[in-house]
């Protein structure tokens, strides 16, 4: 009996982006990052190309987070206040890129300068050779001052910048336009809401293939299928030639498994929820892990194992 | 939704003069604004302008190609018509339209497989159009055998159940969804259905809103595909929205511009 082919092909492609720039290229990465170019769902090749493998993006705070658990602390402890020496952790703990989140512009969390700010990002440009991810603090008005500062600074070095939100789109766009970044829309959980952003910022003129969606993550038991739900159907219609949805996602994974009570409860706390030492690693890379299945691109991690275990589900996927 | 424009007609005055006088630029222009205004396919017919039609089709196929890459869909009746077209065609091609008697269909699809053309069958044989719903149907499957037994891609097959105006039958709205709703149940995958949409409204007041009323209730039950004004831009947004509705397009404020050319 003759088996039917069953081999379903996409009629659209997630955009391929590429986040930094060698020193031919005008920036002075030792290497740069593709995400993006899927024909397929995730991980199965049977149809289609399932693109790029995602990338692991490892955080680094311009603050020292207030909140970490000791197991993800303990990692960090003597480089907590020296973003610079945070990053090379990170390069060497097996990042793909370094998110520098801008938290301490935060006028509650620092209200850090500009002078300042700017004098981070190039010492993280010095640190380490792997391309950047800058994020602001979602305050705009901090944000609409200090991001363009950080911009020129990294100018030529193709960086993702974010976010942009549909409150909040149009200096974001303008300076990584003119500065020759790519751009984070910035959604939350909101599928319609995604998709208009993206509309927002091509309408300015930004291209849509240096864009990379975010929709505020939920970590495992946080909201993680809403998160889950709204991947896949963005990514199923950017698969069906949508072509406002077919720009590659990022999720930010480590933030919010480690604020969950699962990763920050000791063992005096939660006895019976097993080690505190092993439970925020496996959040994290459960977390990461399952919204990989999604259709994401880009991952925000912080544990050094969690990132090890996640780096080899994806070679054993690929 | 996939648009065939119906405006390159030798039924159009506009069209019969150009034809008459071989003047191109009259071609030029509703080929570049139609292609504009969302056209899939460009539908090139050549009416009863000429005397002869071949030749007629091969200039409108070749002008309309000196304009613009829009695949193009062969509208006649005439077999020797649509050769002619497809002597001359460079882009992807349509063959508008075959009878669903087999022998016909044999032709046809033949035809569309060695042009790698799609292919628009009509739901009626010599005994003429049928009426009623059962024998649409019952056409519409042997087409869709037909697309088998020639190794046709169900995807390049187009069933025009054929709509009458409602000048000649108000009954026949109602029963052509009904229509639509059975011919997606033929196959897996099912063929594309289409309809001449401006036939519907020929004779008519408003043609415009019965035109673009009708399209939102056909691609609900659905129609994928039309012959239609692409120029009736209150028609295109129609079936954006519609497609919307039903969930084809994710919603975002400004949906209609997103999908508008």
């Amino acid at each position: 009996m003759e088996i039917a082919n069953i081999v379903d092909k996409c009629a659209g492609v997630v955009k391929e982006v590429t986040i930094g720039a060698t020193k031919d290229e005008g920036g002075t990465r030792g290497k740069v990052v593709t995400i993006g170019g899927a024909n397929s769902i995730p991980f199965l090749d049977f149809d289609g190309s399932p693109g790029h493998k995602p990338a692991i993006a490892m955080d680094v705070y311009d603050v020292p987070p207030e909140e970490w658990p000791e197991p993800l602390l303990k990692h960090y402890a003597d480089v907590i206040d020296n973003p610079a020496n945070w990053a090379k952790k990170c390069a060497e703990y097996g990042a793909d890129l370094i998110c520098l989140k801008l938290d301490g512009i935060h006028p509650d969390k620092g209200n850090k300068s500009a002078e300042e700010t700017v004098s981070t990002v190039k010492s993280i440009l010095e640190a380490v050779d792997i391309p950047l991810v800058i994020w602001g603090c979602e305050n705009d008005e901090r944000d609409n001052e200090i991001m363009p500062k950080v911009s020129e600074a990294a100018k030529g070095e193709k960086c993702l910048l974010g976010g942009a939100t549909q409150e909040n789109y149009k200096t974001i766009t303008a300076v990584c336009l003119a500065d020759g970044h790519n751009l984070i829309t910035q959604a939350p959980v909101d599928i319609n809401i995604g998709k208009q952003i993206n509309i927002l910022v091509t309408d300015l003129g930004f291209p849509n293939d240096r864009i990379v969606m975010f929709q505020t993550t939920g970590a495992l038991g946080y909201g993680i299928e809403y998160c889950y739900s709204i991947h896949e159907r963005g990514r199923m219609a950017a698969l069906s030639g949508d072509n406002q949805m077919a720009t590659p996602v990022i999720c930010d994974v480590g933030h919010e498994a480690w604020r969950a009570k699962e990763a920050k409860a000791s063992d005096e706390e939660a006895p019976q929820w097993g080690s505190f030492a092993e439970r925020g690693i496996m959040w994290e890379a459960i977390t990461a892990t399952t919204l990989m299945q999604s259709g994401v691109d880009i991952i925000r991690m912080n544990h050094p194992e969690a990132v090890s275990i996640v780096k080899k589900h994806i070679e054993n996927l690929t | 939704m996939i648009t065939l424009a119906e405006r390159i007609n030798g039924q159009f005055l506009d069209v019969k003069k150009a034809i008459k006088e071989r003047n191109p630029s009259v071609i030029h222009d509703l080929a570049k604004k139609q292609t504009e205004a969302g056209a899939t396919y460009l539908d090139i017919n050549v009416g009863t302008a000429a005397a002869d039609q071949e030749d007629a089709m091969k200039w409108l196929v070749e002008s309309t190609q000196e304009a613009v890459s829009t695949p193009i869909a062969i509208d006649s009746q005439k077999l020797s018509v649509i050769k002619a077209g497809l002597e001359v065609i460079k882009n992807d091609v349509m063959i508008n339209s075959a009878q669903g008697d087999p022998d016909v269909l044999d032709t046809y699809m033949k035809l569309a497989k060695e042009h790698n053309a799609a292919l628009i069958c009509l739901t009626m044989n010599k005994e003429g159009i049928p009426q009623n719903v059962d024998t649409r149907i019952e056409i519409a499957a042997e087409i869709a055998g037909k697309a088998m037994e020639h190794d046709v891609d169900m995807d390049k097959i187009y069933i025009d159940p054929i709509l009458f105006s409602i000048p000649v039958d108000q009954k026949q709205p109602a029963y052509m969804l009904e229509v639509f709703n059975q011919i997606k149940l033929i196959s897996d995958p099912s063929p594309h259905i289409t309809v001449g949409l401006s036939n519907l409204a020929q004779g008519t007041q408003e043609k415009s809103l019965i035109c673009r009323t009708f399209l939102a209730m056909a691609i609900a039950a659905g129609m994928d595909t039309a012959l239609m004004d692409v120029l009736d831009t209150e028609l295109m947004d129609t079936a954006i929205c519609a497609e919307m509705l039903l969930n084809k397009q994710i919603y975002s404020d400004s949906f209609l511009k997103a999908a508008r050319p």
